[in-house]
């Protein structure tokens, strides 16, 4: 089954517009999927190819007359890549993109479900066993608000949170929120992360599922 | 507007031959010097232009630091300065009172008088300042003094025209904004009074050219060529991730069209990495050409005086080939 390959007219908008629409577009399509992107100046041309390139898609452009074509065929990796400045460094497991298939989890609360907390805190661990125990491990799980309770010293699901993040998960605290509850100094699993690269990873995520 | 245009129209006018003009148009420098007598001289600037961040006293605040930096590239010390403010009449007159609070904030934290100023009605809010300064005419440090063997430190981070194109496409990180409008609202005063103590060669501010642009003024002004190295350039937090994203304001890429031919960059250098080095910086830091001994002492005093980002990037070398090599 294959898709018709999309085409997006960026002409006449101004620097970041077209790298913004381009990304949208890119955002909602398969891997390997095609779209076109019209472009009309030199510097919406540059930087469209800058951000496709950078962020694992292949690129093409062609010039009739002043405006742009560019055939962008979508990589396997969503994702914005580390960027090498000189050798290539050897990809840590954390840094791996998301295999297709599998589920990013953004975890809000360090409890499940609205209602008396004992249970919230039940049905969390319950979730957690349950998710460690999957045969494909989730992609990636991002805690924030409370949810950074879970991540850290103290939290009821360290051990199925560790286990995940060995089998190749990647587990990521919003640094905002540990700092809020003071609590960065206990991060007992995963790493540190910011807003921009958590939005990053939910951009290019296969499917988020969001526990609140 | 951009550095071709910009030269095309210059070119045109007639220049000055009075021998009390010690800087006028001929070295592109920061400002006019005019030596009034023996021991003063008359430092003269102007720059105003169009918002780069939504809070309109910060903008005030920015767009003064940014005009008075050019007083404190020549190693003067600002002593008058005039408002220009162009202002929409859709917009309620209340912003533009913010405007110009923060910019006689920061004309004040300069230890200047705002004497007056003028104000015309157009589509869209500029505001900036004309300001005039005062310094010995044997203390003006101008663009064209740096010497084969001198040290290049750059005192601020680079990045601020790429945060502000994130910031517009609500992409910047947090940390990164905060970042660049600290140091946009940051005064050169310290940076121009230590460097005065280090008896600095040559000086220039990093503002719309980009780093590379205004570093090719210095070396063309002085006869030599620089050498970066690009791995010591010190960035504000984001800029490498937000520049590989695309996230690259026009003014740029003409910067880089107009220098290409006199930058001869390591061939490792990935794309992104070069639009950094071109990328136009509001209220940027001073690139200071300094004897290679006096460098540390440099760096320790504008560290003492708050300056830790400072960064020796580079150093002058004897005319060669290219005006400007950058190496990884």
């Amino acid at each position: 089954m294959s898709q018709a390959p999309r085409e997006l007219n960026c002409k006449g908008l101004a620097c970041p517009q077209p790298v913004l629409e381009t990304k949208k577009a890119l955002d909602e399509l398969p891997a390997e999927a095609e779209l076109t992107v019209l472009v009309d100046n030199p510097v919406a041309k540059e930087n469209v190819t800058l951000f496709a390139t950078n962020a694992g898609h292949r690129v093409e452009a062609t010039e009739n007359n002043g405006e742009f074509i560019l055939r962008i065929t979508k990589g396997r990796a969503g994702l914005i890549q580390e960027r090498k400045g000189g050798p290539q460094p050897q990809d840590k497991p954390d840094e791996n993109p998301p295999a297709r298939g599998r589920t990013t989890y953004l975890i809000t609360s360090n409890l499940f479900g609205q209602g008396s907390p004992d249970l919230g805190q039940v049905l969390m661990k319950s979730l957690f066993v349950s998710l460690a125990g999957q045969e494909v491990p989730p992609a990636a799980l991002i805690f924030i608000n409370t949810g950074v309770y879970l991540s850290t010293e103290g939290s009821p699901v360290l051990e199925q949170l560790q286990k995940m993040s060995a089998g190749g998960t990647t587990v990521l605290s919003c640094g905002t929120c540990l700092d809020y509850y003071k609590l960065k100094e206990k991060l007992a699993a995963g790493r540190v992360s910011n807003m921009y690269e958590i939005l990053e990873r939910l951009n290019g995520a296969e499917k988020v599922i969001t526990i609140a | 507007m951009g550095p071709a245009t910009l030269a095309q129209v210059l070119r045109q006018l007639p220049l000055s031959q009075d021998p009390a003009l010690l800087v006028g148009l001929h070295t592109a420098d920061d400002a006019a010097v005019y030596k009034i007598t023996e021991d003063l001289a008359l430092i003269h600037t102007a720059d105003f232009f169009t918002p780069v961040v939504d809070d309109p006293y910060v903008f005030g605040q920015i767009a003064a630091a940014n005009a008075l930096s050019d007083v404190y590239a020549m190693g003067g010390r600002p002593l008058l300065a005039l408002n220009i403010a162009c202002f929409p009449s859709c917009l309620p007159v209340e912003v533009l009172g913010e405007i110009l609070r923060g910019g006689a904030e920061k004309v004040r934290e300069a230890g200047a008088i705002i004497a007056g100023g003028h104000t015309v009605q157009d589509d869209e809010p500029k505001y900036g300042l004309s300001v005039a300064g005062l310094a010995h005419p044997r203390e003006i440090i101008t663009n064209a003094g740096a010497r084969p063997g001198d040290l290049l430190i750059l005192t601020k981070p680079l990045g601020t025209g790429i945060i502000c194109t994130a910031i517009k496409a609500e992409m910047a990180p947090p940390e990164a904004s905060r970042a660049a409008i600290e140091q946009m609202t940051a005064l050169n005063a310290k940076a121009s009074f230590v460097m005065k103590e280090a008896g600095a060669h040559a000086c220039t501010d990093i503002t719309g050219f980009g780093l590379l642009g205004h570093a090719a003024e210095m070396a063309s002004a002085g006869g030599v060529s620089l050498v970066f190295h690009l791995h010591t350039i010190p960035l504000l937090p984001g800029v490498m991730e937000l520049a590989a994203m695309g996230l690259i304001p026009a003014g740029t890429y003409h910067n880089r069209d107009f220098l290409n031919e006199q930058v001869s960059f390591d061939p490792a250098i990935p794309p992104e990495r070069r639009a950094i080095l071109f990328d136009p910086q509001t209220s940027g830091g001073l690139l200071i050409a300094v004897a290679g001994e006096k460098a540390d002492f440099l760096l320790k005093r504008l560290a003492e005086e708050g300056l830790g980002e400072a960064r020796v990037i580079g150093r002058v070398a004897e005319k060669g080939e290219s005006l400007l090599r950058v190496e990884t």
